[in-house]
């Protein structure tokens, strides 16, 4: 009824190319940017931010990162964690350093750096494939975390080998550090969790994307139609290494303030985040949105239902969690490997037939 | 995903805020590598308090509160659990968790909520001029540092020259702490230090200990946490290295960590905080809270070093809650009262046996300026005959000439860095 095509003609090959083709489509994913841009700041709680939201946009933007990598380009990565503490510690080398320098630019250069250390630990699957190159990746997140645990330079020889955030202002207003307003924080997350999805989401439609998901498709007719794949898989390392090392530099500096490397960016890290994907959906934007919003709600929602509102004992809770974590995974990749990002295209599908079904 | 929201929204609503009560909220960990000491610690603090809302009818009047969160030793969850539970009136954190501790120090200055990491935490948190809001009587990781090493020279007649000394440790800002103290102190008295560090959550220590039996070393001091304990002595068992020179420091001396090893942990050394034995009081909680199916767990932990440890916690904070009731004339107090009252916690023998805790800690005073506390610790053996700890020493003192001087310099620093001017303690 609401959710169709009819009638609304396109007329120029940008309109027919555009992200949300559909109205509808078009107003909510306006009316959910208003929301989060104009409505939320001014209503946002201590707890909401710190719980949910911050986590929700930071592992949102690490989500689509390892999506790029895996989702799209089908190279399978156990590095998340190690990426992301790369993202960290040179936001810490960086903030430390050169006290003057905003954080955009401290976040984006954290990026960069990611960038070119993906790039490193990707160069080996021009020659590696599937499970090996996991077990590659898998090196690489345990080499930086020793690497940040044993080199003292990375942690600016602090006793404690923990790094913490200074405090830095943008426009006179906190962003990091203890004193900053939740809104603020919230509004930074925000801005980089808009812009590079932007970004993603149009590279992958774009020429570059197509050639990660040819080489993800079937790398040796990928090569034979004349795709790079020394160009497009390191591409893709470089890009998605981006991504999860603005996230790791935001989940240092903004949310949790203070890090230790082994605990913050272990190889947990690298599988929640990895769940994410699976969950939300591999390929999919909006799937690492779903993925993210998921596995960051649900141990919150688990904990008011269970705790909160049953009265249940906090371990049971916390062992319940585990299990539907684990059940869900199990689910997903038997019954839905696309993952949530599924379960919204087909909701779709049928959006566009209802009330009238064939 | 609108729906979650609602139901979550609906969630806290319904968990709404008991104002009426002291809240002391509870940041356990009874999941994970850690639980095995993060259980008996969380249930003793929360029947201490359960004790007095029983016993007593709370705090000068008020019922207490204990809403208890599960962190699962992860700093991300603790940070969740903070900002959940601070809106309810939090009067202190014990996060139990030298990770969270460093992850709330911050927040906690930011909100006015004091902190009490006893005997874990950031070290230098002692210097009361610098961190108004954070305490860690009644000792830190450098004190029991200092007294384990006190301890070796009273063993050895007064002399480390040449002997080799390992630290095996929980390669975390937890395990690191002791090192700079170690280090100053080896180079004093001319022992050699060793530093073998154990990664998360502790499971592997193959390597380490054949670096040991490699080294031969004289002593092992450990600074392990969890799982990482039990394996160690286990290793140690399998290299028969001699238990009575392997030392533990305080959060490696409970008995989960021995049991394991049977029969070959027999004489292992660790340091504790807090005495052992029984108490006047363990009766009471049975009365009150076990019999009348009030315990947090299932009873069965009472009289374990840890569990004595979390009672002896709850019995700080209550204390302090108490000392603030006084000296600001109103029963319902707030963070900022309890930090009063905190700063002013009076510790005397006589208060101990008074609540059924005699020698549980030392006597020791806070002040403004000393959030540390006497930073004593005792000796303890485990004997593993009769399944229970043996208290070898008093209360060993620790050098303050050695500690304080670290403790201005890190200060001092993290002064520096978050732009804190140091309070003038001296009025």
């Amino acid at each position: 009824m609401f959710y169709r095509e009819a009638g609304d003609f396109k007329t120029s090959y940008a309109e027919d190319n555009q992200t949300f083709p559909i109205k509808f489509d078009r107003y909510r994913y306006y009316f959910v940017l208003v929301v989060a841009l104009l409505v939320i700041p001014f209503v946002i709680s201590d707890y909401w931010a710190n719980a949910v939201l911050l986590p929700f946009l930071i592992y949102a933007i690490a989500a689509i990162g390892l999506n790029i990598l895996t989702g799209y380009c089908g190279q399978v990565s156990l590095g998340t964690g190690g990426f992301m503490a790369v993202g960290a510690y040179a936001t810490y080398k960086l903030m430390t350093a050169f006290p003057w320098m905003d954080m955009v630019s401290v976040t984006l250069l954290s990026g960069l750096v990611t960038a070119i250390v993906g790039v490193l630990f990707g160069l080996p699957s021009l020659r590696i494939k599937g499970f090996y190159l996991a077990v590659a990746t898998l090196a690489a997140q345990f080499f930086l975390v020793w690497l940040f645990n044993r080199v003292p330079w990375f942690y600016n020889y602090s006793a404690s080998g923990q790094i913490s955030a200074p405090e830095r202002s943008m426009f006179g207003m906190a962003v990091t550090g203890p004193n900053a307003e939740v809104w603020v924080k919230y509004l930074f997350c925000l801005f980089f969790v808009i812009l590079l999805s932007w970004v993603a989401r149009n590279l992958t439609r774009g020429s570059v994307g197509r050639q990660w998901m040819a080489i993800r498709d079937m790398d040796i007719a990928a090569e034979i139609i004349g795709v790079n794949p020394l160009k497009s898989k390191l591409t893709a390392f470089a890009i998605s290494s981006f991504f999860v090392g603005v996230a790791g530099a935001l989940l240092f500096s903004v949310y949790l303030g203070a890090v230790e490397v082994g605990e913050a960016f272990g190889i947990q890290k690298s599988f929640l985040v990895l769940f994410m994907i699976i969950i939300g959906g591999l390929g999919s934007i909006f799937g690492s949105f779903a993925g993210a919003a998921f596995m960051v709600l649900l141990p919150v929602f688990l904990k008011i239902l269970g705790v909160d509102m049953l009265g249940w004992a906090t371990d049971i809770v916390a062992h319940i969690q585990l299990i539907v974590v684990g059940g869900l995974i199990v689910f997903f990749l038997i019954v839905e490997p696309h993952g949530l990002a599924q379960l919204w295209r087909l909701t779709k599908e049928k959006l566009r037939l209802w009330p009238f079904p064939h | 995903m609108k729906k979650i929201l609602t139901l979550a929204v609906a969630g806290l609503m319904a968990a709404g805020p008991a104002m009426a009560d002291l809240v002391f909220p509870s940041l356990s960990y009874r999941t994970g590598p850690y639980a095995a000491g993060g259980i008996p610690f969380a249930d003793g603090y929360a029947d201490y308090f359960t004790l007095l809302n029983e016993r007593d009818g709370g705090i000068g009047g008020v019922m207490t509160s204990v809403p208890e969160c599960e962190t699962a030793y992860n700093t991300e969850r603790g940070v969740e659990c903070y900002e959940s539970t601070k809106g309810e009136g939090a009067l202190v954190y014990q996060p139990l968790s030298t990770g969270i501790t460093y992850q709330l120090i911050p927040r906690v200055t930011a909100d006015h909520i004091p902190l009490h990491s006893m005997g874990y935490g950031r070290t230098s948190a002692a210097n009361g001029e610098v961190f108004e809001w954070v305490f860690n009587y009644p000792g830190n990781y450098w004190d029991s540092a200092s007294v384990i090493v006190n301890y070796l020279l009273s063993q050895n007649d007064g002399s480390l020259e040449g002997q080799k000394i390992v630290l095996l440790y929980h390669n975390s800002a937890y395990g690191r702490e002791p090192i700079r103290t170690l280090e100053v102190l080896s180079e004093q008295y001319g022992f050699e230090l060793v530093q073998l560090p154990v990664d998360h959550p502790g499971q592997e220590q193959g390597n380490q200990w054949l670096t040991i039996r490699r080294e031969r070393p004289d002593y092992v001091v450990m600074w392990g946490w969890g799982v990482m304990n039990q394996v160690a002595v286990q290793e140690a068992a399998n290299i028969r290295f001699p238990m009575d020179h392997f030392i533990g420091n305080w959060w490696a001396g409970a008995e989960h960590d021995v049991m394991p090893a049977g029969d070959a942990a027999d004489g292992y050394l660790s340091l504790n905080m807090n005495g052992v034995g029984d108490l006047p009081v363990f009766d009471e909680i049975r009365e009150y809270v076990v019999d009348r199916g009030l315990a947090a767990g299932d009873g069965s932990n009472i009289g374990s070093v840890l569990y004595i440890r979390g009672m002896y916690a709850a019995m700080l904070a209550a204390e302090a809650a108490a000392t603030a009731q006084e000296i600001h004339g109103v029963a319902q107090i707030d963070a900022t009262m309890m930090r009063d009252g905190m700063e002013a916690l009076n510790i005397t023998e006589e208060r101990m046996d008074e609540l059924g805790m005699h020698g549980v800690g030392p006597a020791f005073q806070v002040s403004c300026a000393n959030h540390g506390g006497p930073g004593m610790g005792r000796i303890q053996q485990w004997n593993a005959a009769d399944q229970q700890w043996v208290t070898v020493t008093d209360f060993i003192a620790p050098d303050d000439s050695v500690t304080q001087p670290l403790i201005d310099e890190d200060s001092a620093a993290f002064a520096a860095e978050n732009d804190i001017t140091p309070r003038d303690c001296s009025n």
